[in-house]
């Protein structure tokens, strides 16, 4: 009898067995299958099974790191893997044919982002700017400009301290702020405008500016120039500062306009504002000067220097790109002709609707410039003596432009029998410049150094570091020690520089025409 | 003389514990730089302040403290969605930099695979 209730119980079991075999074979082949049967299997008993907790939900760490490698694939790209728009050539092969030679020299271990040492072009968006911005691209969407409803107020209201942080970066009046979009506007809009408009009634129909100054510029006082105003380029000393007495012999009583940058993009030098303020003021003659690479970077005070216009870039200090203003004096008035006509926003000198969330970024990068100043300024020349110092070390090294008039955070160094642009290759784990951003794409020699006076050779071997807020020693270190192996590692391969090693002067050599 | 202690014997801790909340957030940034800059920026401005008594001013500055490290979880939490690889200088950097600097043998981080190594030994 009991034997046979054990059989049962036996048989029983085996049976439960198989099944629960079966349904793993299941789960196996179909996960789909196998859920609807557990789904069912769970209603009969009649109790609910908690599911896994990452199918259920979404777990924030899965979401970063899928969000990660996404983000990776798009912004991890190395110069050998990049095609070149427009051709088939990867983009080292684009830039140098030596790229292939230079191999060997680029040693890469570690982490594969090159350091960022190209703060003229532009400086990283700082963390605190962006957690001002945020505000802006999510909830407070109001226009600014509305005057009927609490959203345009709110943006109204943060659009007006904005204003205030930058005017109160440079000393102006938040009246005096007219907000752009960059420093190339501002550029056009100070010299266009005050040109334009003072060319009206005939009288003045002649602008200054310098050899040296940023294509915009350049290129805005050409287009005065095919409208038939004169233009004068003034030069600049071989240290890079104009010569003051040229300046003077410079203005005409028909002088509308003198636009002279306060610190150079390429050369770091600093003009003398204050004395070249002092001079247009006695003339009476408007002085317009693009500050994009000095505001927040050097102390500056437009009623110190006398300057009449200026030109303020928002992401060269840290702040969000597509932003910039312009200071436009009020007391003497400036007046000038607007080249975007509209709506009227901005005492009708820029029409067009503000970006609320640029603007609050514009004005916090301001904010922290003008708190950080003596911190940051304390720390890059400590950063930049660093650098220079090593680099000098090199022999047949020198600095471009003025050796004690110059922004710390921008270094010009030529590096003779080298070729800057394979010196650029050599360094790809450093993100760094021969000159200007926007004329990085040809291989000419920079205008800049061209108006120097220093010759060709020297122009083209020439590189910029920009040291910024963010710059580390270590990745200082690292800078100097890649730059000086691999500038010995390039000139072991030239040619020149074992003639140079011979003691051959190489001016007296004569080439042969082929 | 005795309030003002008795006020500074309550502040320490707090600004302790904030210089230490302020450094540990900071360390989370997945960006090399920004890390290492909130770490700077914290130890410096402590260290500009450590000699500060008028109560008032602790107050504002321990304000001011507090904001920024409410600014630092948020921006850390963003750093992190957009990390990029590391850059040249981080490697694997293990251990203290003593002496001369970028010394230190950078090791290739292995992840998952020394996982799996072990597993098979």
């Amino acid at each position: 009898m009991s034997g046979i209730a054990a059989n049962t119980v036996r048989q029983a079991t085996r049976l439960c067995a198989k099944q629960s075999s079966s349904a793993s074979t299941l789960l196996r082949t179909s996960t789909f299958r196998a859920a609807t049967i557990s789904g069912q299997k769970v209603s009969r008993r009649g109790y609910v099974s908690e599911s896994k907790k990452d199918s259920a939900q979404v777990s924030i760490d899965t979401a970063v790191r899928a969000d990660q490698k996404a983000f990776f694939n798009e912004t991890s790209k190395l110069p050998e893997n990049t095609i070149v728009g427009g051709t088939n050539v990867n983009a080292d092969a684009m830039m140098s044919p030596m790229a292939g030679v230079l191999k060997e020299a680029t040693i890469m271990d570690g982490g594969e982002r090159p350091i960022y040492l190209d703060m003229q072009a532009t400086t990283p968006l700082d963390p605190r700017v962006l957690d001002a911005m945020l505000p802006f691209y999510s909830g407070l969407y109001g226009n600014p400009h509305s005057r009927t409803h609490a959203y345009g107020w709110e943006t109204d209201n943060a659009v007006e301290t904005a204003r205030k942080h930058v005017a109160d970066l440079i000393g102006a009046d938040p009246k005096e702020i007219i907000f752009t979009s960059g420093a190339t506007e501002s550029n056009n809009m100070s010299i266009k405008g005050v040109a334009r408009f003072f060319g009206r009634s005939g009288k003045k129909n002649h602008i200054i500016t310098t050899q040296t100054e940023h294509k915009c510029v350049l290129d805005s006082c050409r287009h005065l120039a095919d409208e038939g105003f004169e233009v004068t380029y003034l030069p600049v000393q071989t240290n890079g500062l104009i010569n003051m007495e040229d300046l003077e012999a410079a203005i005409r009583p028909t002088t509308a306009i003198v636009s002279i940058m306060s610190v150079n993009n390429e050369i770091g030098v600093i003009q003398p504002l204050e004395e070249i303020g002092k001079l247009c003021r006695s003339k009476k003659v408007f002085f317009h000067t693009d500050g994009a690479q000095a505001v927040g970077k050097i102390p500056m005070d437009v009623n110190k220097m006398n300057i009449d216009l200026m030109s303020i870039s928002s992401h060269k200090i840290y702040g969000p790109k597509g932003m910039g203003a312009c200071y436009i004096r009020r007391r003497p008035r400036v007046r000038i002709d607007p080249i975007i006509s509209g709506g009227g926003q901005e005492r009708g000198l820029r029409s067009g609707t503000l970006a609320p969330a640029l603007v609050v970024g514009f004005g916090e990068a301001c904010r922290i410039a003008k708190e950080e100043l003596p911190y940051d300024s304390k720390r890059i020349k400590m950063l930049s003596d660093r650098l220079l110092n090593g680099l000098l070390a090199l022999e047949h090294t020198k600095q471009n432009g003025s050796d004690s008039q110059f922004y710390p955070g921008c270094i010009n160094v030529s590096f003779a029998y080298v070729e800057g642009e394979s010196l650029l290759m050599a360094l790809k784990d450093i993100a760094l410049s021969s000159g200007s951003a926007c004329t990085s794409a040809s291989l000419e020699p920079s205008y800049v150094l061209r108006a120097l006076g220093s010759d060709e050779a020297d122009a083209h071997s020439s590189i910029r570091f920009g040291i910024g807020r963010f710059t580390t020693e270590s990745e200082i270190d690292y800078v100097l020690k890649a730059v000086t192996e691999r500038v010995s590692f390039l000139r072991e391969l030239s040619p020149l520089w074992e003639l140079v090693q011979e003691g051959t002067d190489l001016s007296t050599i004569q080439w042969e025409q082929h | 003389m005795s309030v003002a202690s008795g006020a500074a014997v309550q502040t320490a801790p707090k600004v302790r514990s904030l210089y230490r909340k302020l450094l540990r957030q900071g360390e989370q940034f997945a960006a090399y730089n920004f890390r290492e800059y909130a770490k700077r920026r914290t130890r410096d401005s402590f260290r500009e302040h450590r000699n500060i008594q008028d109560e008032n001013q602790i107050q504002e500055l321990l304000q001011k403290g507090v904001k920024e490290l409410q600014s630092l979880k948020r921006q850390t939490v963003v750093s992190q969605f957009f990390q990029m690889d590391r850059l040249v200088v981080e490697g694997g950097k293990t251990g203290k930099q003593r002496g001369d600097r970028n010394d230190i043998m950078r090791q290739k981080d292995t992840g998952w695979v020394s996982d799996a190594q072990a597993m098979i030994w």
